[in-house]
């Protein structure tokens, strides 16, 4: 008994001897980074000299001056990239959801050609985010792209439309984009949920001679649901953060413009490092209200074994 | 009669799903190959077979720079994070002890961060050790993504090996290194490969970091390379040459992702739907 315990230290000693190097790389890449991120939220730095700063309190998100609100709570461009990356996270990850499961399903019947079909929808996914913001956006070119010509010859369209720039296709634009580009992750997801489930309860389900759109939402769903649930919530952090499509598509167009864009765009091309990172700050708080509020209505828990 | 209508309408969703996955990816193909006074005519069969495109990324910006860089980040990134993610998945994994599922859980949620979070700390991090457009710069910052990815999947992987190869190594008086080095790096190397293609990918595509902390041409990677491919003009790009870029880039992930297909999928579910 008294080896064991030794044997138990000596290897509690080792585990964390062998987290220290991912442990210091992630405080230093991570954690500290995102510690000066929210403590710059509170001064006026300036990305020309970052070494002199002073401490502003909350100027950067809200304070009055000369009789009107300023700072970033008060600043319409920040609510308008707020509410288009709202927009874009919930339009984007619905329909993300209701084609990945059909892809899903379509990968989990067994046929002829499967092999095929799941290779061909893996391509979409190994391309990377700017090769395919560019591919769309030559497809969609006001007036060489295919998109419009494909319409106009089926008479869908009269003249060719400016899919990027007009302000109110562009948002659809980048949503078409993204649908493309992370159905196939959802419905690898969705597709190994499916593989886990019983074959039993088909069996029998075909037995009685239930009609398969039923078995699907009395049986099918009720038991995936779980694995829906993360792969939801994991497409949805990633589309609250989103920035390099929506950058290479409509570069700072303000229709389109997330809540990254703005912040960078603050930091970097303004140079605003204190209103930047307040932004950032934001954006951060924001998500992690989002992972409460779908963790605490969705009942998901990560922490099981 | 119905069941062939059935069947019919089940293969025309099976065309849908391949002709939309393929479509854009073949587009940019058949563009890359015109000669660029054909252009800007619709063509939605391969006309022309001429590389002059892909001849002029080359000659027209230092494109094969650009994509040592992103290959010497890459795989400088999928090295430093396995090693790291290894040593720390055999601690997570294989260990009992005080405070393990707090720290799995901070690791979870930093893979949730926004990048731009870490953005401005990065910079005058960056700044301080004086790596600003250089690309030491960007296999540190990659590490805020890559390290909690690959140690989350490994450690799912590290949990599911059986607990008495470790035990009898143990009664042989094998140390812990040995143990991962010699026990358990020959089980694991299908979970290696795995993991090192993801962060790879992960790494291949980054845009913000490698946007933000490199300022020169010949110091960018693929990805802001291809986004930053201006022609004489605003309205005048050359899409001849950024469908060629695209393509160049695109391939061997395509390649490699076909040839691993069944190990990422596997990687992927390990990493979120396991988790």
């Amino acid at each position: 008994m008294e080896e064991r315990s030794e044997l138990t230290r000596t290897r509690v000693t080792a585990a964390w001897l062998f987290l220290a190097p991912m442990l210091i790389i992630l405080v230093l890449t991570a954690g500290w980074p995102l510690l000066r991120t929210i403590w710059f939220g509170f001064t006026d730095a300036n990305l020309a000299d970052l070494s002199t700063f002073k401490f502003v309190g909350f100027d950067n998100y809200l304070t009055r001056e000369d009789g009107k609100w300023v700072g970033l709570l008060a600043d319409p461009e920040w609510w308008r990239a707020v509410w288009n990356t709202l927009r874009f996270a919930a339009i984007s990850v619905t329909l993300e959801t209701v084609l990945g499961m059909i892809v899903a399903l379509v990968l989990n019947a067994s046929f002829p050609g499967r092999a095929i079909v799941r290779a061909a929808v893996l391509i979409p996914w190994a391309v990377p985010t700017i090769v395919s913001a560019k591919m769309w956006s030559w497809m969609l070119n006001d007036q060489f792209g295919i998109i419009n010509d494909a319409l106009m010859r089926l008479g869908l369209v009269s003249h060719p439309l400016a899919w990027t720039a007009n302000p109110d296709l562009a948002m659809l634009s980048v949503i078409m984009v993204d649908v493309w580009k992370t159905t196939p992750f959802m419905a690898l997801l969705l597709l190994a949920a499916l593989q886990m489930l019983p074959s039993d309860c088909y069996e029998a389900a075909k037995v009685d001679g239930i009609h398969p759109v039923k078995v699907f939402f009395k049986v099918t769903l009720p038991l995936i649901r779980p694995a829906v649930m993360v792969a939801v919530i994991f497409r949805a952090l990633d589309a609250l953060r989103i920035f390099d499509l929506i950058y290479v598509l409509t570069s700072n167009s303000k229709d389109t413009m997330s809540m990254s864009v703005y912040a960078r765009q603050q930091l970097v091309d303004f140079q605003e490092v204190g209103y930047g990172s307040a932004a950032s700050t934001l954006l951060f708080i924001t998500v992690g209200i989002c992972i409460i509020v779908y963790m605490a209505v969705g009942r998901v828990r990560f922490d099981k074994e | 009669m119905k069941r062939y209508l059935g069947l019919g309408a089940f293969y025309l969703l099976v065309a849908v799903i391949i002709f939309y996955s393929v479509f854009p990816f073949y587009y940019a193909i058949i563009s890359s190959l015109k000669p660029p006074s054909q252009l800007f005519r619709v063509d939605y069969f391969p006309v022309y077979w001429v590389w002059d495109n892909y001849i002029a990324v080359f000659r027209e910006q230092p494109f094969a720079t650009n994509i040592f860089n992103s290959v010497l980040v890459s795989v400088s990134v999928v090295a430093l994070s396995l090693f790291l993610g290894v040593t720390a998945a055999y601690a997570l994994g294989r260990v009992q002890f005080r405070g393990r599922g707090t720290l799995l859980l901070a690791i979870l949620a930093i893979s949730m961060f926004p990048a731009v979070a870490v953005l401005s700390g990065m910079f005058e991090l960056i700044r301080l050790f004086g790596l600003y457009n250089n690309l030491l710069s960007l296999t540190l910052s990659y590490m805020t993504f890559t390290i909690p990815f690959t140690v989350w999947v490994l450690t799912t992987f590290m949990r599911g090996l059986p607990k008495e190869l470790e035990e009898a190594a143990v009664m042989d008086g094998a140390t812990p290194w040995i143990i991962i080095t010699r026990v358990f790096m020959p089980l694991l190397w299908p979970a290696l490969v795995t993991t090192g293609l993801l962060a790879f990918i992960q790494a291949w595509n980054e845009f913000l970091f490698a946007l933000t902390f490199t300022l020169t041409n010949t110091q960018r990677t693929v990805p802001v390379a291809i986004a930053l491919i201006t022609g004489a003009s605003q309205h005048e790009l050359p899409w001849g040459n950024i469908m060629a870029a695209s393509v160049i880039v695109t391939v061997p992930v395509v390649v490699l992702v076909l040839i691993f297909q069944r190990r990422i999928v596997s990687g992927l579910t390990a990493g979120a739907v396991k988790g």
